[in-house]
């Protein structure tokens, strides 16, 4: 049998992957834009939905940025909605492990996972700087170097917490009178750097027993942090070469963890622009990314390499002659792609070699340089795609981003989803009833 | 006939230690989704205004014969909200231990997939049990001064989650194609919040909820709790022995919904109403009794109440099935929902952004 394909939808994100200005483009926030996305996935018979998280509106140039979709709901609180108008359907969310304590994230997951019957997902992710810091009592206190070991102990911890109750702890025995066969159910004391804390968890073992884990960091500390803990990566590596290097890279680190190459599953993001034919998807992939890179964000986006304001500059002209600012104050703030840039000055040079080379504008080059969509064809054409790269080692499924908010999988889901399962490398049918299961991971 | 307000609070199996063991009793689905569903779908079925849900950061007790356990309520109620449509979703959270920055998005964002039918039952936390659970500070009730420290703690908790819920005008998502903006930032407000106990900068991440600033909901007993309320709640709940007490309390705090809370056990066997220790008053006996006390402490000044059903589902369905009814033949309770919204149902107006209403009167 060849490999099984997992997929998962991405509610868009709030950047400028996100085209607002569509036609189609419904709400970000009202419930139904999330009950339309995940019914779909559902219909579909995806793995999970997902939800992305950032815990301070981003800024650039001291001003709240209003280029992008600005505002998402609360994490959990969406899910446990969504799962009362979904039956098979993961329910994944982004929560870091900074600006939270493993007590309360454990039982909202553990609830979470209880309210679902056993489809819980959590994406731990390490976000620590003081800039969202500035929004909770516990601020910013976390050095960048202590983000993964805070965010072990914090999933070591949780761990603890969904273990602590027995299967069988629950009696309920109305007869003898014995709700608690185990008086002891839900005991826990865990000290170390981060965390000292003792008592009992007050959530009863959840269906899935714990949730499934994804990370979403890319350093070598993440990378390994996946491998020791993870049953998913969300990662950023979905070409064939770049894919395959990252895929043997994080499974090659299980062994040192006794654990199984198939216990991880590597799922890239992913966009997409479906045409009739394969000419019609380069065509519209074109207009996307015109609508996804304004002359606007064109410039946004060379600010946060240049670190100047460039506002005075012409989006359909010239890169800017002068060097970019490396001082440690930067102007975009709360974004986890400023981090990218390490050498800007080696990366300002590159970007106008490019430039003249190609005799590009800067809102011509920053489409060139920002991420072009993962597949672009005829949905025949990204079906070979997506298989290509699962059987091939590159990925075990993706995470879907569609650039239009509820109805951007619509497309996908009519015409891809049953060509891939014809195939016979994606389900017809739900395997099992939990996350878990239908991932294919062990219990 | 002045209507009265009915709400109920949700606790396990009920608020008789041993409800659970009742004949129809459903100990063993406690964590399921089904069982809290069933019941929000009785109390929507009477028309109450609303339902609370218990919660708390830790286990009840360590006695074994006892419920133990127990789900987050905001995501019991968040659960709940797309199968219902028009009764009030009221979940505890705890202040001490928690952020105000998440608990105002969570209660934001149940008032979006309730379409407007959110409130907050706000719960501090003095056990050093729970504190422990978090390992972060340590409580206590017996120092000087703590009961304020932790009420006043609660009150800027209050502060901070109101202004983060104003702090997104309603008309600030633009979409102006002609300039690219998504948001008029400047209807974006830093809330800025410097207090004793933590720093919030702001603004929320979720736009302002449905209701402009959803129902704050606070049980108290007695002269700090009651200050706290008149500062941050838009209900109080309070636990009167009598009509004379309620009418002493309704005098002592300036709410502008004044509930009592009541242990109903509807037609019940002695057992169960004379063993239980309550802070709020114990009612045994049948609707048309209940309502007869009911309608004497609402002449005492209260303007609603909040019954505990002693056993679940079977006084909840005594509620429902037989006070309510009785309460509609005396022309005191509704016979079809009001309002769309638990705002509009308790007759609370939209309120105005506080950030808001400084520029509406300049334009004005
Ligand atoms: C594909 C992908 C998606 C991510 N999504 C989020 C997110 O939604 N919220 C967030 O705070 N961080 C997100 N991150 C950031 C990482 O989880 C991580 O915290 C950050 O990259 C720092 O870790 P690193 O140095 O290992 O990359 C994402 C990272 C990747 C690769």
């Amino acid at each position: 049998m060849p490999k099984q394909i997992h997929l998962a939808a991405h509610f868009p994100g709030v950047n400028n992957t996100t085209v607002w200005s569509d036609p189609a483009a419904g709400s970000h926030i009202e419930f139904d834009s999330f009950v339309k996305l995940a019914q779909t996935a559902e219909r579909a018979k995806f793995d999970f939905f997902f939800l992305a998280e950032g815990l301070r509106l981003r800024e650039q140039g001291g001003q709240i940025y209003d280029l992008d979709v600005v505002g998402r709901p609360d994490t959990f609180t969406v899910l446990a909605a969504l799962a009362a108008v979904t039956e098979r359907l993961g329910l994944a969310g982004t929560i870091n492990s900074t600006f939270n304590e493993p007590y309360e994230v454990a039982r909202q997951f553990a609830s979470l996972d209880h309210l679902s019957a056993g489809r819980a997902a959590w994406n731990v992710v390490t976000s620590w700087d003081a800039f969202t810091g500035e929004n909770f009592r516990r601020g910013g206190f976390l050095a960048e170097e202590d983000r993964y070991s805070r965010a072990t102990q914090f999933l070591a911890t949780a761990k603890e917490l969904f273990g602590s109750w027995p299967a069988d702890a629950i009696a309920a025995d109305k007869a003898s009178g014995v709700f608690l066969r185990d008086p002891q159910a839900g005991t826990f004391r865990h000290t170390d750097q981060h965390f000292d804390i003792a008592g009992r968890f007050n959530v009863p073992r959840s269906p899935q027993g714990r949730p499934v884990i994804l990370q979403a960091g890319d350093s070598d500390a993440g990378r390994e942090f996946a491998a020791a803990t993870a049953d998913a990566i969300f990662s950023r590596h979905g070409t064939l070469e770049d894919g395959q290097k990252f895929y043997a890279d994080v499974k090659d680190r299980l062994a040192r963890y006794g654990r199984g190459h198939d216990s991880l599953k590597v799922l890239p993001a992913a966009t997409f622009v479906l045409g009739d034919t394969d000419n019609d998807a380069q065509e519209k992939a074109r207009i996307v990314r015109r609508q996804q890179v304004s002359g606007a964000t064109a410039i946004k986006f060379l600010e946060q390499l240049w670190n100047r304001d460039l506002s005075s500059y012409d989006p359909d002209g010239p890169l800017p002659e002068v060097d970019p600012d490396v001082s440690d104050e930067h102007i975009a703030r709360g974004r986890a792609s400023v981090r990218m840039h390490r050498d800007p000055i080696a990366v300002a040079r590159e970007w106008r070699a490019k430039a003249a080379a190609g005799k590009l504008s800067i809102r011509e080059l920053i489409i060139e340089v920002t991420g072009r969509q993962t597949f672009i064809g005829s949905a025949a054409t990204v079906a070979d795609r997506i298989d290509h790269l699962v059987q091939e080692d590159a990925a075990d499924g993706f995470i879907l981003v569609p650039h239009v908010t509820p109805g951007g999988l619509d497309e996908f889901a009519d015409t891809v989803v049953p060509l891939l399962q014809e195939r016979g490398v994606f389900r017809s049918e739900y395997e099992g009833e939990t996350l878990r299961e239908n991932l294919g991971l062990d219990r | 006939m002045t209507h009265l307000h009915l709400a109920v609070a949700l606790d396990g199996a009920g608020w008789a230690p041993d409800a659970w063991r009742e004949p129809d009793a459903r100990p063993a689905e406690l964590f399921t989704a089904r069982y809290w569903i069933d019941l929000v779908a009785e109390a929507e079925a009477g028309k109450l205004d609303f339902v609370t849900i218990e919660d708390a950061l830790g286990v009840q007790t360590d006695d074994p014969t006892l419920v133990q356990g127990r789900l987050d309520a905001v995501l019991i109620a968040s659960r709940v909200a797309p199968l219902t449509r028009h009764i009030g979703l009221v979940p505890t959270a705890t202040v001490t231990h928690t952020e105000p920055f998440h608990i105002s998005k969570a209660i934001a964002t149940l008032d979006y997939v309730s379409r407007g039918r959110a409130g907050w039952r706000v719960q501090l936390s003095a056990r050093p049990q729970e504190a422990a659970h978090f390992g972060r500070r340590t409580v206590s009730v017996e120092e000087e001064g703590s009961v304020q420290e932790l009420f006043d703690e609660a009150a800027d908790y209050v502060e901070v989650v109101r202004r983060l819920w104003d702090s997104w005008e309603d008309d600030a998502e633009i979409r102006d194609a002609a300039t690219g903006r998504f948001i008029d930032r400047d209807k974006l407000h830093y809330i800025g919040f410097e207090g004793r106990h933590f720093s919030v900068k702001g603004p929320s991440i979720t736009p302002r909820p449905p209701q402009g600033q959803p129902v704050v909901t606070a049980l108290a007993h007695s002269e700090i709790p009651y200050r706290f309320a008149e500062k941050a709640a838009d209900v109080v709940y309070v636990t009167p022995a009598d009509a004379a007490n309620a009418r002493e309390i309704v005098s002592q705090v300036k709410v502008r919904h004044v509930f009592a809370d009541l242990v109903v056990f509807l037609e019940p066997t002695e057992r169960e109403a004379a063993q239980l220790s309550s802070d709020a008053r114990v009612f045994a006996g049948t609707p048309a009794q209940l309502a007869d006390l009911l309608q004497e402490w609402q002449e005492a000044g209260l303007t609603g109440f909040r019954l505990r059903p002693g056993r679940l589902p079977h006084d909840l369905r005594g509620i429902t099935r037989g006070l309510v009814p009785e309460l509609r033949s005396r022309g005191v309770f509704r016979t079809e929902y009001e309002a769309s919204t638990l705002r509009g149902l308790l007759g609370l107006e939209r309120p105005a952004n506080r950030y808001a209403a400084a520029e509406g009167a300049r334009v004005a």
